[in-house]
């Protein structure tokens, strides 16, 4: 296989305006990946799906992940009442949802490529385009992402929840999701559970 | 009827019994299951019921495709928030009298996905449980004995007065209402009138 640097100069070449970014991993595995930008991300998967030396044609896994919103603290130097002094800024990065897909070529043989697409946010902009008219396979998975993540995906054929039902409105897998409040039988609670059951308790002794 | 003057009938090749007895003795050796699972306990109902294990020693081989033709629900597995109100269902249309075993860790309490955002925390929340058998998976064993507690139970049964079996009250219908799918949790979460769950002091 192509390395990642030169996948991602090939893409370029090939898609026009195409906004193509490394990301590094600093875990052991080493796995970087590529962030493609929505816009452009349909074309340029067909693009690694029909090139003949790249030959994608098989995204073996789906997945999603949630950044939530991150505050960064930085000091800053101000000029308060004449006086120079360190001022520390917090300031919010806005959190995003990520699907990242695990491509890999049957007929060449090679893989995995994983590419990731990036929402702008967590609220309002969770579009993403679909690649089910690419790639067949990532349909129920894509909608699996939908259910837990609420990544809403542009040109999916089907798109519904699959694992929760139809009227179920949260994301159970996004990390401020909250869970129902079902804690009043613990007969052997222990760290968190214990803590979520004292609370039900305690609710229920002030009611 | 005194035990020591059955006693002496029977010695005499007089055989004594009484309707309850009777009724009661059918029930319990011919108990036919409903032919379904939820998740891998199901594999150890499955053994439970093939020749090494063969609950057919007890009566209880026939496993029935349908809930109008079974009288025994065994919940092997994973109940499943979106699986629960079906499941409910399905003990609705079974008719009376009719028995649950709730198998596995998961069916009595949510087992191993107790804290997950989709399994349901032990089918006794909607419909009353008879025998619980921990274990995960329990063993065709553990399941045989469940079911010999469940005969027991049958067979202790007495028709009339205040705990006489659910069928023998005209005022009971045998079903059970089905939670709906809510924007968060079932609703309701639990049938109050079937889950008491008991109060456990946390001292807070
Ligand atoms: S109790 Fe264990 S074996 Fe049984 S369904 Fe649950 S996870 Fe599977």
């Amino acid at each position: 296989m192509l390395s990642l640097d030169q996948i991602k100069l090939r893409i370029e070449q090939a898609v026009p305006g195409a906004r193509v970014e490394l990301v590094p991993n600093g875990a052991l595995a080493d796995q970087a990946s590529l962030w493609l930008d929505a816009a452009h991300a349909v074309e340029c998967a067909r693009f690694l799906r029909e090139t003949p030396d790249l030959s994608f044609d098989y995204a073996s896994n789906v997945t999603g992940v949630d950044w939530p919103d991150t505050t960064v603290k930085t000091k800053v130097k101000k000029v308060v009442e004449g006086q120079e002094t360190d001022v520390e800024e917090s300031v919010v990065k806005p959190g995003f949802l990520e699907a990242v897909y695990h491509l890999y070529s049957m007929t060449r043989k090679h893989g995995p490529l994983v590419i990731r697409l990036r929402t702008a946010n967590r609220t309002d902009s969770v579009r993403l385009p679909s690649f089910t008219p690419v790639w067949r396979g990532a349909e129920f998975q894509e909608r699996e992402i939908f259910d837990l993540f609420g990544i809403v995906f542009d040109g999916h054929p089907d798109l519904r929840r699959l694992l929760m039902w139809d009227g179920f409105q949260d994301h159970p897998m996004r990390k401020d999701y909250v869970e129902p409040d079902d804690y009043e039988y613990e007969p052997t609670p222990h760290d968190e559970v214990l803590e979520k059951a004292q609370s039900r308790a305690a609710k229920e002794a002030n009611a | 009827m005194d035990e020591g003057l059955r006693n002496e009938l029977s010695k005499a090749g007089v055989f004594t019994t009484s309707l309850s007895e009777l009724y009661n003795w059918g029930q319990k050796n011919s108990l036919w299951p409903l032919q379904f699972g939820l998740a891998c306990c199901a594999i150890e109902m499955i053994a439970a019921s093939m020749a090494r294990f063969d609950i057919a020693r007890f009566g209880a081989e026939v496993f029935r495709p349908s809930p109008r033709q079974a009288d025994l629900m065994i919940v092997a597995g994973t109940v499943t928030k979106k699986m629960a109100p079906q499941v409910v269902r399905l003990y609705n249309q079974m008719p009376e009298p009719k028995f649950v075993i709730a198998m596995g860790a998961c069916a009595i309490s949510g087992g191993p996905f107790k804290q997950g955002y989709n399994v349901l925390k032990g089918i006794d929340r909607y419909i009353p449980v008879d025998v619980h058998i921990p274990g995960c998976p329990p063993r065709p064993e553990a399941l045989l004995h469940a079911l010999m507690t469940l005969q027991k139970k049958i067979e202790e049964q007495s028709l009339t007065g205040i705990n006489r079996p659910r069928q023998m009250d005209p005022n009971q219908t045998g079903e059970f209402p089905i939670p709906t799918f809510g924007a968060h949790d079932l609703e309701p979460p639990s049938n109050p009138e079937v889950w008491r769950p008991i109060k456990i002091d946390r001292g807070s």
